[in-house]
């Protein structure tokens, strides 16, 4: 019984990762009907960045002398800067990739294979520019273990399951409840009436990126401060299970992003708690392609209508 | 005019590329530069430069009473086992070197030790343990100990140190020498605690990042001690996920823990936890203690056990040219030449200790368990002798 409460508490850390980058590809797919393969790699820009703005605010560099700062004031601050510099980077993709190629007319499937590029691009980029050796992010808060009977939960996993949850709650208002979030949903309706509406695509599309990579930049530091050793390939395999994830949940829905992305931790975690360790990956996908077979869409994929 | 200039430029360069060749002793190099285990390849590739300076500072190797300029070229194998083939068949047929050095992981050894056999290019791997990386195969040498030796060392020291009666393994599945060990490891604990006496044996891939499922069923088998022999950068992953779901037992690791860059991923979660080594750098003595205040003095870090290896593995093969007397401008003959004198060598005193090669082109030599003391140190608790 312990156990089993363990393994889900396990589960459910693991699977808000999956869940806040699955947000990502839904996002974008849902307004562009782009898959953004590049948005485990922006997730893993996100990781660095937070290391890079955590050390900087720790006084590493010298403008702020070390320890002027406390752990928490550090996080508080590093969080939102994170969040708003890897936006930053996906708006740059968006700019400089998407854009031009959109605005050619060019099929959606080159669009596709540019963003599997764009994502090289990031990996090998960050492995030329800082090296191949790993980075360790410092630890900013002080870690408190809590135990019951067998059961053990650091206050980080906590956090993070909250924060995943927390997002899902906004960004489900984003999209539901406000006008921004009216139009996203109106571009994937019909793109070629939206404009004639007077809706500033580009603006939206923009505003798209900025909340995905946003939350990618939330998830890479959430992610660095519980598995504090970053590399440049990181993001590469778990951004292609979290667009598993989402593609199982229903590629374009905000509720089949987060329910792919917790489901894949439970398959996931289950497997290994019942299985041999080996059969992993083997048995989670199994279980995935039996789902995708009854539900070719996704969980809460509805063929041909409003996506998002 | 400029056509005729440009052929006279071209065999300029040609006649004085031939002229360099043959007054150079070429050896290629098959690193991990990049990819999982970078530091790995950094300290090789140190070692071996500390190594040519000082040769060619002194005007280089003397062969058969000339001296001629040492030329390493370095190549990374990203880590991966196919890159690795496709490093050594480079360096065998464009950059014509002599021997190879490396690679240093099993994964990557394994299948480029195959690719250097069938070229019959003499190649030595600094690092790797896996008996089958030099099987069966007359060109193959390597400098460390074997798997089948250090899994043993390990039960006993646990057996002792801990008192284990149990024990728990986890390992990386997709790479030969993690698998390997964790084998052997589990064979001999068994045959020495009785059958059931590993009460989790669980894997995980390369690039996992979590481990808490495989940590939670370990812990709940409650085993005296966790044996884990994995690469560095997933050491300090596995130990603070396992200390975070309360583990507080030791845990015992293999060679491939001991990496300068350990201490820098893990910190805190490490220390106190024992590891089976090729040498301890804290409180070495002669020679050894030479190389690594050298290595200290022009580094600032404290040399790694595959520093000190590959700095024996190069000295071998650099003792080898010379018995082997000259330097034919025929490669092929060259490299058959050095392959004998190398399986030729009676014994040879490295700095990670004297070692014997036996038929199968492996040392015979001891192994050291280190303790992780507070400092962040390596020390030296005990040397175990095949």
């Amino acid at each position: 019984m312990e156990i089993l409460i363990q393994n889900i508490i396990n589960a459910l850390q693991f699977g808000s990762f999956y869940a806040l980058i699955a947000v990502g590809y839904t996002l974008v797919y849902g307004v562009l009907l782009l898959i953004n393969f590049a948005h485990g790699d922006i997730f893993m820009v996100g990781a660095y960045i937070a290391f890079f703005v955590a050390t900087f605010f720790l006084g590493e560099y010298g403008i702020i002398s070390p320890g002027a700062l406390s752990g928490m004031t550090v996080l508080m601050l590093s969080i939102p800067l994170t969040m708003l510099l890897t936006s930053c980077v996906g708006v740059t993709l968006e700019r400089i990739a998407y854009r031009p190629l959109r605005n050619k007319g060019a099929h959606r499937l080159y669009v596709v294979i540019t963003a599997l590029m764009c994502g090289l691009i990031l990996e090998n980029g960050n492995l030329a520019l800082l090296g191949a050796s790993r980075k360790k992010f410092p630890e900013l808060i002080d870690k408190a273990v809590w135990t019951l009977g067998d059961i053990s939960v650091t206050n980080l996993k906590v956090a993070v399951i909250f924060t995943a949850i927390a997002v899902f709650m906004l960004l489900h208002f984003i999209v539901t409840k406000t006008k921004i979030g009216m139009a996203m949903r109106g571009i994937s309706y019909d793109k070629f009436a939206i404009p004639l509406m007077g809706i500033p695509v580009n603006t939206i599309i923009v505003f798209t990126f900025i909340l995905g990579s946003g939350f990618a930049g939330l998830a890479g530091f959430m992610f660095a401060m519980s598995y504090p050793i970053l590399e440049p390939y990181m993001g590469a395999l778990i951004g292609w299970k979290a667009f598993i994830a989402a593609v199982v949940g229903g590629i374009g829905d905000i509720r089949g992003a987060f329910l792919g992305g917790f489901l894949l931790g439970f398959i996931e975690i289950g497997v290994v708690a019942v299985f041999p360790s080996t059969l992993r990956d083997l048995l989670a996908f199994s279980v995935l392609l039996l789902i995708l077979w009854w539900k070719p869409t996704g969980l809460f994929g509805v063929a041909k209508t409003t996506k998002i | 005019m400029r056509k005729a200039f440009f052929l006279a430029l071209a065999s300029v360069f040609l006649m004085a590329s031939v002229a360099l060749a043959a007054e150079t002793v070429k050896i290629g190099f098959n690193l991990p530069l990049t990819g999982d285990i970078p530091k790995v390849g950094e300290s090789s590739k140190r070692a071996a430069e500390m190594l040519k300076e000082d040769i060619n500072s002194q005007g280089g190797l003397e062969v058969g009473g000339q001296k001629y300029m040492l030329e390493f070229i370095y190549e990374d194998n990203e880590s991966k086992a196919d890159s690795a083939v496709n490093v050594a068949l480079k360096l065998i047929e464009r950059d014509q070197v002599m021997a190879i050095v490396g690679p240093n992981s099993s994964k990557q050894a394994v299948p480029a030790g195959g690719t250097c056999d069938d070229n019959q290019t003499p190649m030595i791997s600094p690092w790797s343990t896996n008996p089958d990386a030099t099987l069966d195969r007359p060109w193959v040498f390597r400098a460390a100990f074997l798997d089948p030796f250090q899994g043993p060392v390990a039960v006993d020291f646990a057996t002792k140190t801990f008192g284990a009666k149990t024990a728990a393994v986890l390992f990386d599945i997709s790479n030969d020498y993690s698998k390997g060990l964790a084998e052997i490891f589990k064979a001999d604990f068994e045959q020495k605690h009785g059958a059931g006496t590993v009460l989790a044996f669980e894997s995980h891939g390369t690039k996992d990042q979590d481990f808490s499922a495989q940590l939670t069923k370990i812990i709940a088998a409650k085993p005296d001690f966790i044996f884990l022999p994995d690469n560095y950068n997933q050491v300090a992953l596995i130990l603070k996920q396992a200390h975070d779901l309360g583990w507080a037992g030791p845990v015992m690791g293999a060679d491939a823990w001991g990496s300068a860059e350990l201490m820098t991923l893990c910190g805190d979660d490490c220390k106190g936890q024992y590891f089976s080594t090729h040498y301890a750098a804290a409180g070495a003595q002669g020679a050894t203690k030479v190389f690594i205040d050298r290595y200290k003095a022009k580094y600032n870090e404290t040399p790694d056990d595959v520093a000190a290896l590959t700095w024996d593995a190069t000295n071998i093969v650099l003792l080898a040219i010379q018995n082997a007397g000259k330097v034919d401008s025929n490669i092929r003959k060259q490299r058959a030449a050095i392959r004998e004198a190398m399986a030729a060598i009676p014994s040879f005193e490295g700095i990670t200790g004297s070692m014997k090669f036996d038929e199968q082109g492996d040392p015979i030599k001891c192994a050291v368990v280190v303790k992780i003391s507070d400092e962040g140190e390596f020390v030296f608790t005990e040397q175990v002798c095949p």
